[in-house]
């Protein structure tokens, strides 16, 4: 459980800067997720730390020693690809056990260790076959298998999970972040899936745009993003934005729709920021509904149901705008019925629309 | 538009079968979703629906015309890929009129047409802007334009949403369903992602293996699975499943592998009871949504936590339980760790024949 540390890493693809002062710690024996959409630089971090690419800039450190000009398989990472490859001749057996025969194990030990993993994955079934005879999602745990069957320092995986059917995906989450768990092994993760992120990391690690834009515990990139970017990747349905005006001691929603009460702290943050435009987030599921007008609530049109069993997401349209709104499916909207909305307690965020970062 | 008829319906590629026999049935103006893991023969399906595929046996039926031996350009449906898809260089109204000056339509009846579909989508101010312009959820209203202006009798639609990103997708879903309503359009749209198919169908027709599993609305899916593997496709995390037997106590009900007894009541218990006679070991079916942490002398079965996966609004946490491994969707603000132990209850349990894996009750 080796502890990895990046420091002020910056790589170039000609003039595109791929990845752009990058500082990170990952944690030995825990999960760290490296988040963010496609093109955001993260396959680029993850093959520096492997020395598949060579940083411009910076230092990337395991267990206390700098790696930059130690060629990758001096290293002791291993690598698990989106797009994997494994020997078509060997069996899944064979295919798990090449990193052990190539480093001297005893056949016993190899024996004891591939079944362990491959039980693990669910493969263990598949050992004497070839991978031509085995399906997309079981090739794809078979490169997995192979990467977690020996003990390096650090693994990094980039995007393992993603061509996988949504169900194995699931399955696949859980387990592994429990053989992690069970290995105290250091996990360095590569997704652009915010679910996966929130499921599996001990930390997160946000990224967009080659820069690293928020680092924190799931709960806290969920409980307090530090911008619109965060606030709006993180969490399925997203969080809702209406554009709003504070103004005095309130804040005019969505100009001319609605005034909110403000409380006092808010009041002073949005004071002490000197913030007139911004952006009303609430997630949904800190939105209530009701038939009826109450103290506090505002009405709006229902235009869209979706039911996802026992909890549906009911879309408002708010003039021009749309509310998503997480409820229990017992609660029965129709599309056009008139409803009235209220925001929960405490639970509503307020974003600078100039600089788009949180307030509140 | 039409109404949509599947009859016995089958397709072979040398020995292997992809569809075997199924028969379901649209209305017009319905949403009806495809739903199945790669290879179950939904696309296969589709594409004999649209006449890309000659079926081997059976017959499809728009209202009462049989179709099966027409063309596909005879059959004048909409097929889309894709829902982002516009001629770039063109500006929204040309993008849309493309299919009819294709035909060699008059200019006049083209303006008229063109004017009905943009009403109905509601993209007037847009007809002049060329797509990069547009934002995706108007340059989806612009592609249904387009596949709508030429009146097909059905719309066609082999995920069309599966190369988008999740943020977009989700967005996209809610105006899919919102538009498809607001012209009424019968549309077929095939997917392996259950949660597409509960938040957009009317019906949904589950398949595996080239066969039919169910036929029902997202409700009923979700609600009364009509075998093991719809319940564990359906639903996210699936359905969990513990072995039992069926047991008489004080009440009827089932005895679960480590001896704990779930009471069984109402229809569900006389469901059971009439099945008593043929079956004996039965499959206890929980949705992680339904299994709810309570005290101890209240448990119904009692679990160590295995592994903790916050989502944000809520929490997937595994329990084993005995030998099993039992998913709850617990509250965004309910926290384990792993190894501590908790008591569970069931809010809502279906039956299943250990068997041939039906559902009983």
């Amino acid at each position: 459980m080796a502890k990895l540390s990046i420091h002020n890493l910056v790589k170039k693809f000609g003039k595109k800067v791929a990845v752009s002062e990058l500082s990170l710690e990952v944690e030995g024996g825990k999960i760290t997720v490296l988040l963010g959409p496609t093109g955001a630089g993260k396959t680029t971090t993850l093959r520096c730390v492997a020395g598949l690419e060579k940083a411009d800039h910076g230092t990337i450190t395991i267990d206390g020693v700098v790696v930059n000009d130690i060629p990758p398989k001096d290293r002791d990472v291993a690598f698990v690809f989106q797009n994997f490859s494994l020997y078509p001749r060997y069996t899944v057996f064979e295919n798990i056990a090449s990193p052990l025969r190539i480093r001297g194990f005893s056949r016993e030990e190899m024996e004891k260790k591939v079944k362990e993993v491959a039980g693990f994955l669910h493969i263990d079934h598949l050992l004497d076959r070839k991978p031509i005879f085995i399906s997309g999602g079981e090739m794809q745990r078979v490169a997995i298998a192979r990467a977690l069957v020996r003990n390096p320092k650090v693994f990094l995986l980039d995007e393992p999970l993603t061509n996988l059917d949504a169900k194995i995906r699931e399955e696949m989450r859980t387990e592994l972040k429990r053989l992690q768990g069970e290995m105290a092994a250091t996990f360095f993760y590569a997704t652009p899936d915010q679910a996966e992120a929130l499921s599996m990391a001990d930390t997160i690690a946000i990224i967009n745009h080659g820069h690293l834009v928020q680092v924190g515990t799931p709960a806290e990139i969920y409980q307090k993003p530090r911008n619109l970017f965060v606030a709006d990747f993180v969490g399925s349905p997203g969080m809702n934005f209406v554009p709003a005006v504070f103004s005095g001691e309130t804040l005019q929603v969505g100009p001319g729709y609605f005034p909110l009460p403000l409380l006092l702290p808010m009041v002073q943050a949005c004071r002490e920021k000197n913030v007139s435009e911004c952006f009303l987030g609430v997630r949904p599921e800190d939105i209530l509904l009701s038939f009826e007008t109450k103290q506090g609530f505002y009405p709006a049109v229902v235009e869209v149901v979706e039911p996802l069993g026992v909890l549906q997401i009911v879309r408002l349209r708010l003039d021009g705008h749309t509310l998503r709104v997480r409820s229990e499916e017992n609660a029965r909207f129709s599309p056009g019925e008139k409803v009235f909305f209220g925001f929960k307690e405490g639970k509503i965020y307020l974003f600078d629309r100039k600089t788009e970062e949180r307030i509140w | 538009m039409s109404a949509v008829r599947v009859e016995n319906l089958w397709k072979r590629y040398g020995k292997v079968e992809a569809v075997k026999g199924i028969s379901f049935e649209v209305k017009e103006g319905e949403f009806a979703v495809l739903l199945g893991p790669s290879g179950c023969g939904k696309t296969t399906t589709l594409r004999c629906i649209a006449g890309l595929e000659l079926p081997n046996d059976g017959k499809i039926y728009f209202d009462n015309d049989d179709v099966t031996p027409l063309s596909p350009a005879a059959r004048n449906i909409a097929f889309v890929f894709q829902l982002y898809a516009l001629y770039p260089h063109l500006s929204v109204y040309d993008n849309i009129a493309f299919p009819l000056r294709a035909e060699g339509m008059p200019k006049e009846e083209v303006r008229r047409r063109v004017d009905e579909v943009v009403r109905l989508l509601q993209i007037q101010d847009l007809l002049r802007l060329k797509p990069r312009k547009l934002t995706s959820g108007q340059k989806q209203r612009v592609a249904l334009g387009r596949a709508i202006v030429r009146r097909p009798r059905v719309f066609l639609l082999d995920e069309p949403l599966s190369n988008i990103d999740a943020k977009l997708r989700e967005v996209t879903r809610g105006e899919l369903k919102k538009l498809q309503k607001s012209i009424g359009a019968t549309t077929i749209y095939v997917t392996h992602d259950q949660v597409e198919a509960m938040t957009m169908a009317d019906k949904i027709v589950v398949m595996n293996f080239g066969d039919i599993q169910q036929i029902g609305s997202p409700h009923e899916v979700y609600h009364y699975p009509a075998n093991l593997f719809v319940a564990r496709f359906i639903g996210s995390p699936g359905m969990n499943f513990i072995p039992g037997e069926i047991h008489q106590r004080e009440r009827l009900g089932i005895l679960l592998d480590g001896d704990s007894f779930i009471p069984l009541e109402n229809e569900q218990a006389k469901a059971v009871e009439k099945s008593k006679a043929t079956v004996s070991k039965v499959v206890v079916g929980i949705r992680p949504e339904n299994i709810l942490v309570v005290p101890e002398e209240k448990a119904l079965v009692r679990g160590e936590v295995y592994v903790f996966e916050p989502l944000g609004a809520q929490n997937v946490v595994t329990f084993r339980v005995g030998t099993h491994l039992v998913k709850a969707l617990l509250p965004g603000d309910v926290f384990f760790k792993v190894g501590e132990r908790a008591g569970l209850g069931f809010r809502e349990v279906r039956i299943f024949n250990a068997q041939d894996q039906k559902l009983i009750a």
